[in-house]
C-alpha cells in the first residue's frame, strides 16, 4: 500500500470505530436521562411514561415516615408545598435525610401512582424548600455539603 | 498577625510570578540569557513564598485562631489536631491554596530537574508555569483568601464537615493535586516547544517521565478519593460517576492517552502534533474539572461550596489559558509534520486505535457530565444523567481499548507481519479463554459480563508475559548474559509497563467480580439475632456508647463467623458530631484478599432493633490494588535510565549533529 | 487547517455553554403567571380583630405579595431586607402567611419586626396554588390593574429589590 492509501485505511478505521461510539452513546444516552420532577408535576400527570427511571424531590413531609414493622421498607410523603406523593423504599436512608427537609428520590412510579424508589439522596440544608430552590440557595449561601 | 504575614507572601509571590513569566518569556523570545536565567531563580522563590504562607494557614488552623474567616468556619477547638491540619485543604479556599502550593512545588522540581534543558526551552516551561500561577494567585487573593479575618473573632469554629474527618480524607486531597497539577508540566512543555517551534523526539524524552509522575498521583488520588467513598460513605459503593469523580477522571483518561502517545512521539517521531494536543487537552481537563467543581455549575450529590463570582473568574482564566493555547497550536502545528509513516497493524497502529477509545470515552464521560448543564442552559428542564449510562459507554469503549493493549506490545513498530500477529493473539486468544473458563467453572454462576470481564483480565495477564518472554529470548540470543544478567539488561520502563498493565488486569479482576458476585442485605436486627451470607453468619452481640472528642457514638459489636468458626468482630458506627448536628455512619469492613465484609449501621427502631447492612463483597480489594500496581508501573517507568541520562544523550546528540 | 482549528472551535463552543450555564440567573423560575391576572381571593387577617382582605381592595396602586411563615428558616434570611424595605413606604407590602399557625404566625412577627401593611391568612394553601406558589418565601410584584410583573422565588437579597424598583419606574403611574 502506498502511504496515501495506508493513511486512508486508517482515517477509515477510526471513523468506523468513532461512528459504532457514537451510536452507543446516543442509545444508551437516551435511557438513561434521569428527568427531575416535582410532586405537582408527576400529580398532574406531566410524567410521560410511568416506567421510566425519574427523579422526584421535595421536602419529607413531617410525621410522615413509616416504617414496615416486617422488613425494611420505610414509606414517606414527598412535598413540593403544593402537592404530594408517597414514596416507598427499601432499605437504609441516608444519614441526612430528616423530616421536614429536602429530599431527592430516584424511581419509577407504579400503576397506584406512589414512588417506588431505588435510591434516596439527602442533602444537608436547613431550609424547608423544595431542592431545586435549595440547591439555588445553596450555591449563595456558600453551603458546604462534602469537600473532595 | 501570621495571617497577615501569610496573605503579605501570597502577595510578594504575586510579584514573583509576574517576574518569572514575563522575563523569561520575553528573554527566550530574544535570545537574552539574562533575562532567561531570572526563570529558575524565581520559580524556586515563589515556592518557598507559597510554601510558607501555606505554613501560616496551617499554624491558623493548628492554633485554632478563630478570628481567620476560613478557620472559623472549618475547624473546631475539640477537633483532633490531625484533622485540624487536614481541615487547612478541606475548605475551597485551603485547597485552592494547595492546588498552588503543588503547582510552585511542579515549578520547583522542574527547575532542580531539568537544568541540561537547553535555556531557552526550560525559560519558556518555567515562563508558561508563571502564567498559570498569575491567574491563580490572583484567584486566591482576590475571591477566595483563605486568610480572611472574621471581626469580632468567633468563640469557636463550626467544625470540619464529618466526612472529611477521616485518614484517607486527610491525603486524598494532596494526592490528587499534585496529580491535577502535575498535567501542567507536560502542558507548559508542550506550549514552550510550540513557541520553540521544537517538536522533536527530544522533547518527549523530557516530557515522558512528568506525564507518567502525574499521572502516577492522579492514579493514586483517585483511587484513594474512590476507597475513601467506599467505607466513608457508608453505601459501599466505589464509584458513583459523579460530577466530582468525573472531574479528575477525565484528566486521567487523557493523560494516560499522552502517556503513550508520547512514547510513540519520543521512539518513532509520530504522533507530534497529536501529543502536543493531547497535552494542552489534559490541562484543559484538569483546569475544567477545577471550574466544575469549584464554580457550583454542576451540582452533585456530593454538592460543593460554590460561588458565582469564583465560576466566572475560573471560566475566564480556563477561556483564556485554553483559548490561548489551542490558538497557538492551530497556528504553529501545521509546520510540525507528521512524522514517521507506519501501517495500520503496527504498534503505532495499536496506540493510536488506545488513544482514540481514551479520548472517545472521555467524550462520552465529558457529555454525560455537562449535558444536565446543556439542557438547563437550553431551558429544556432539570435532569440528571444515571449511572448506567456511564458503566454501559465506559464498558462498551473501554473492552476494545484492553484488546488493543494486549496487542500493542506483541506488535512491532512501523509494520507487524499479520500473519504472525494472528498466529500468536490466537494462541493468547485460547490462553485467555481457557483461563476464563476455569475460572467461571469454579465460581459456579456466571453472567456475560462476568465472562467479558474475566477474559480481558486474562488476556492482558498472558499477554504481558508473552511479550516479556519474546524480549527476554531475544536479549539472551544476542547476547551471552546469565538469565539474571538478561532480565537486568531490560529496561526499567518495560517492566514498568507491564506491571501497570497488570494492575489493570487486577482491577478488572476486582470490578467484575464486585458486580456480578456481590451480596447485599438490608435487615432488621435484635441483640443475639444472626444472619446468613454466603458461608459466613453475622451476629448482633450488644450495643456500646462511646464518646469521641466532637462527637458521640452508638457500636454495634457484631461477631462473624466463617463456616462456623468464629473469625472477627466488627464495629460499626453511627456517631453523632455535635457542632455541625450531623450524624454519620462509620461502617467497619472485615478485609481479606478474597472478599470484604462490610457492615453498617442505618437506624434504630422503636422496637429496640436496629437495621443493619450487610454487604458481601468479593475482590472488591483488587479494585484499589490494582490502581496502586498501576501507580507502581508508573513510578519504574519513569524512573527508567533513560530519562535521567538526558545530559550525556544531549552531547552525543549535539556530537551526532 | 480547520483541522488544527477544530480543537479551538470546540471548545468555544463548549465555553459558551459553561458561561451560559454560570449566568442563567437559577432564581428565575419562570411563572406562566407572569403577565397574568391575579386570581381573586378573600381571606381572613392574621388576628381576630383584623378585617378579612379581598384582593380587589389592594388594587389600584402597585404593591408586593410576600408568601412567609413562621416555620420556614429562608424567610428570617430575607426579614431585615423586607423592614427595610417597608420603612421606605415606597410600596404596599401584603403578607400571604401560608399554612401555618396564626399564633405562631403573631409571635413571629412580634419578635422578628412587621413589615407587612396587611396580612391575609392561608391555612391550606389555597389561595398559594391559585398564585403558584412553588415553595417559602416567595413574592409578587402586582401592578396597578392586578397584573403580575414580577415573581422571586427563595429568599430576597438586595438585587431583587433593585430589580422590583426598577420594574416599578417603568410601571405606568
Amino acid at each position: 500500500m502506498k502511504p496515501r492509501q495506508k493513511r486512508f485505511v486508517l482515517i477509515l478505521i477510526a471513523s468506523c470505530l468513532l461512528v459504532v461510539a457514537s451510536v452507543i452513546v446516543k442509545n444508551v444516552f437516551n435511557d438513561n436521562l434521569v428527568f427531575f420532577y416535582s410532586p405537582t408535576e408527576i400529580v398532574s400527570g406531566d410524567v410521560p411514561q410511568k416506567k421510566k427511571l425519574i427523579r422526584v424531590g421535595g421536602m419529607v413531609v413531617r410525621d410522615s415516615v413509616v416504617r414496615h414493622q416486617d422488613n425494611t421498607t420505610v414509606s414517606f410523603i414527598v412535598s413540593d408545598n403544593v402537592n404530594a406523593i408517597k414514596v416507598h423504599y427499601e432499605g437504609i436512608l441516608p444519614d441526612l435525610f430528616r423530616e421536614g427537609k429536602g429530599v431527592v428520590a430516584q424511581g419509577k412510579l407504579d400503576q397506584h401512582g406512589d414512588f417506588m424508589a431505588s435510591q434516596v439522596l439527602a442533602k444537608h440544608d436547613e431550609n424547608y424548600m423544595p431542592p431545586e430552590v435549595a440547591d439555588l440557595l445553596e450555591r449563595s449561601k456558600d453551603q458546604k455539603i462534602l469537600g473532595d | 498577625m501570621i495571617p497577615e504575614i501569610g496573605n503579605f507572601l501570597l502577595m510578594l509571590a504575586l510579584v514573583v510570578a509576574v517576574i518569572q513569566s514575563v522575563f523569561p518569556l520575553v528573554g527566550a523570545s530574544r535570545g537574552n540569557f539574562q533575562l532567561m536565567s531570572l526563570a529558575v531563580t524565581s520559580g524556586r522563590l515563589q515556592f518557598i513564598l507559597i510554601l510558607f504562607s501555606f505554613f501560616c494557614l496551617i499554624y491558623c488552623f493548628l492554633f485554632n485562631d478563630f478570628s481567620v474567616l476560613n478557620v472559623a468556619k472549618n475547624s473546631n477547638s475539640s477537633l483532633p489536631w490531625a484533622y485540624r491540619i487536614a481541615a487547612s485543604w478541606g475548605s475551597h479556599e485551603g485547597s485552592m491554596l494547595l492546588w498552588l502550593v503543588m503547582l510552585s512545588g511542579w515549578t520547583f522540581a522542574v527547575s532542580i530537574k531539568s537544568r541540561q534543558l537547553p535555556m531557552e526551552m526550560l525559560s519558556r516551561t518555567i515562563g508558561v508555569m508563571g502564567l498559570i500561577s498569575i491567574g491563580f494567585l490572583i484567584f486566591i487573593i482576590f475571591t477566595s483568601n483563605p486568610f480572611d479575618r472574621l471581626l469580632p473573632a468567633a468563640a469557636d469554629g463550626a467544625d470540619l464537615n464529618p466526612l472529611l474527618q477521616d485518614p484517607g480524607m486527610v491525603i486524598h486531597p494532596p494526592m490528587l493535586y499534585m496529580g491535577y497539577v502535575g498535567c501542567v508540566v507536560p502542558f507548559a512543555f508542550a506550549i514552550a516547544a510550540l513557541l520553540g517551534g521544537r517538536l522533536d523526539s527530544t522533547w518527549a524524552r523530557w516530557s515522558r517521565p512528568w506525564t507518567t509522575y502525574s499521572w502516577v498521583f492522579l492514579t493514586i488520588g483517585i483511587a484513594l478519593g474512590s476507597w475513601w467513598a467506599y467505607y466513608e460513605l457508608g453505601w459501599g459503593g466505589w464509584w458513583f460517576w459523579d460530577p466530582v469523580e468525573n472531574a479528575s477522571f477525565m484528566p486521567w483518561l487523557s493523560a494516560t492517552a499522552l502517556m503513550h502517545s508520547l512514547a510513540v512521539s519520543e521512539k518513532r517521531g509520530g504522533f507530534k502534533a497529536w501529543t502536543v494536543l493531547l497535552a494542552i487537552l489534559t490541562f484543559a481537563l484538569s483546569l475544567l474539572g477545577t471550574f466544575l467543581v469549584r464554580s457550583g455549575v454542576i451540582t452533585s450529590v456530593h454538592a460543593f461550596a460554590s460561588d458565582p463570582a469564583r465560576g466566572i473568574y475560573i471560566l475566564a482564566f480556563l477561556v483564556l489559558v485554553v483559548g490561548a493555547s489551542f490558538s497557538l497550536y492551530a497556528i504553529r502545528a501545521p509546520k510540525v509534520g507528521v512524522g514517521g509513516s507506519f501501517d495500520v497493524i503496527s504498534r503505532e497502529g495499536a496506540l493510536l486505535a488506545n488513544n482514540i477509545l481514551f479520548l472517545a470515552s472521555t467524550a462520552a464521560i465529558l457529555l454525560g457530565t455537562l449535558y444536565p448543564l446543556f439542557l438547563d442552559a437550553l431551558g429544556l428542564g432539570k435532569i440528571s444523567v444515571g449511572p448506567p449510562y456511564f458503566d454501559v459507554i465506559f464498558v462498551s469503549i473501554m473492552t476494545p481499548a484492553i484488546f488493543f493493549m494486549g496487542i500493542g506490545p506483541l506488535a512491532v513498530w512501523k509494520k507487524a507481519e499479520i500473519p504472525d500477529l494472528v498466529f500468536r493473539l490466537k494462541w493468547l486468544m485460547f490462553i485467555a479463554g481457557t483461563a476464563a473458563s476455569i475460572c467461571m467453572f469454579f465460581a459456579g454462576k456466571w453472567s456475560p459480563l462476568v465472562i467479558l470481564g474475566v477474559f480481558l483480565a486474562f488476556w492482558i495477564i498472558s499477554s504481558s508475559f508473552l511479550v516479556f518472554f519474546e524480549r527476554f529470548k531475544s536479549v539472551s540470543q544476542s547476547t551471552n548474559l546469565t538469565n539474571i544478567g538478561v532480565c537486568r539488561r531490560l529496561p526499567l520502563g518495560f517492566y514498568g509497563m507491564l506491571t501497570a498493565h497488570f494492575g489493570v488486569a487486577v482491577f478488572i479482576i476486582g470490578v467484575t467480580a464486585v458486580g456480578g458476585y456481590e451480596q447485599e442485605k438490608d435487615l432488621k436486627m435484635r441483640i443475639g439475632e444472626g444472619v446468613q451470607v454466603e458461608n459466613y453468619i453475622v451476629r448482633l452481640d450488644r450495643f456500646a456508647e462511646i464518646k469521641g472528642p466532637n462527637f458521640d457514638s452508638t457500636v454495634g459489636v457484631f461477631s462473624i463467623f466463617e463456616d462456623g468458626n468464629f473469625i472477627a468482630v466488627l464495629k460499626p458506627e453511627k456517631r453523632f458530631y455535635h457542632v455541625q448536628q450531623m450524624p454519620m455512619t462509620e461502617a467497619a469492613i472485615d478485609s481479606s484478599v478474597t472478599r470484604d465484609l462490610y457492615l453498617s449501621l442505618g437506624e434504630p427502631l422503636q422496637d429496640g432493633s436496629w437495621i443493619v447492612r450487610v454487604y458481601l463483597k468479593p475482590f472488591v480489594g483488587w479494585i484499589w490494588a490494582g490502581a496502586f500496581v498501576m501507580a507502581l508501573g508508573g513510578i519504574l517507568a519513569a524512573s527508567d535510565r533513560r530519562f535521567r541520562k538526558l545530559r550525556e544523550e544531549k552531547v552525543r546528540e549535539k556530537n551526532l549533529v | 487547517m480547520i483541522k488544527y482549528l477544530s480543537p479551538l472551535l470546540v471548545f468555544i463552543v463548549l465555553a459558551g455553554f459553561l458561561a451560559k450555564g454560570l449566568y442563567l440567573n437559577p432564581k428565575e423560575i419562570p411563572s406562566p403567571l407572569i403577565g397574568k391576572k391575579i386570581p381573586d381571593f378573600k381571606l381572613s387577617g392574621l388576628s381576630k380583630e383584623s378585617p378579612l382582605v379581598f384582593s380587589d381592595d389592594l388594587l389600584g396602586e402597585p404593591f408586593i405579595i410576600n408568601v412567609f411563615a413562621s416555620w420556614c428558616g429562608p424567610c428570617l434570611d430575607e426579614h431585615p431586607i423586607l423592614i427595610e424595605l417597608a420603612d421606605t413606604k415606597a410600596i404596599h407590602v401584603f403578607g400571604l402567611n401560608y399554612k401555618d399557625n396564626s399564633s405562631n404566625a403573631l409571635n413571629w412577627l412580634e419578635k422578628h419586626g412587621n413589615p407587612y401593611q396587611s396580612i391575609g391568612v392561608d391555612p391550606k394553601g389555597v389561595v398559594a396554588i391559585d398564585f403558584g406558589v412553588y415553595g417559602v418565601p416567595e413574592t409578587f410584584l402586582i401592578d396597578s390593574d392586578g397584573f403580575i410583573r414580577f415573581k422571586h422565588v427563595g429568599p430576597l437579597n438586595r438585587e431583587t429589590i433593585n430589580e422590583i424598583f426598577k420594574i416599578l419606574e417603568e410601571l405606568p403611574k
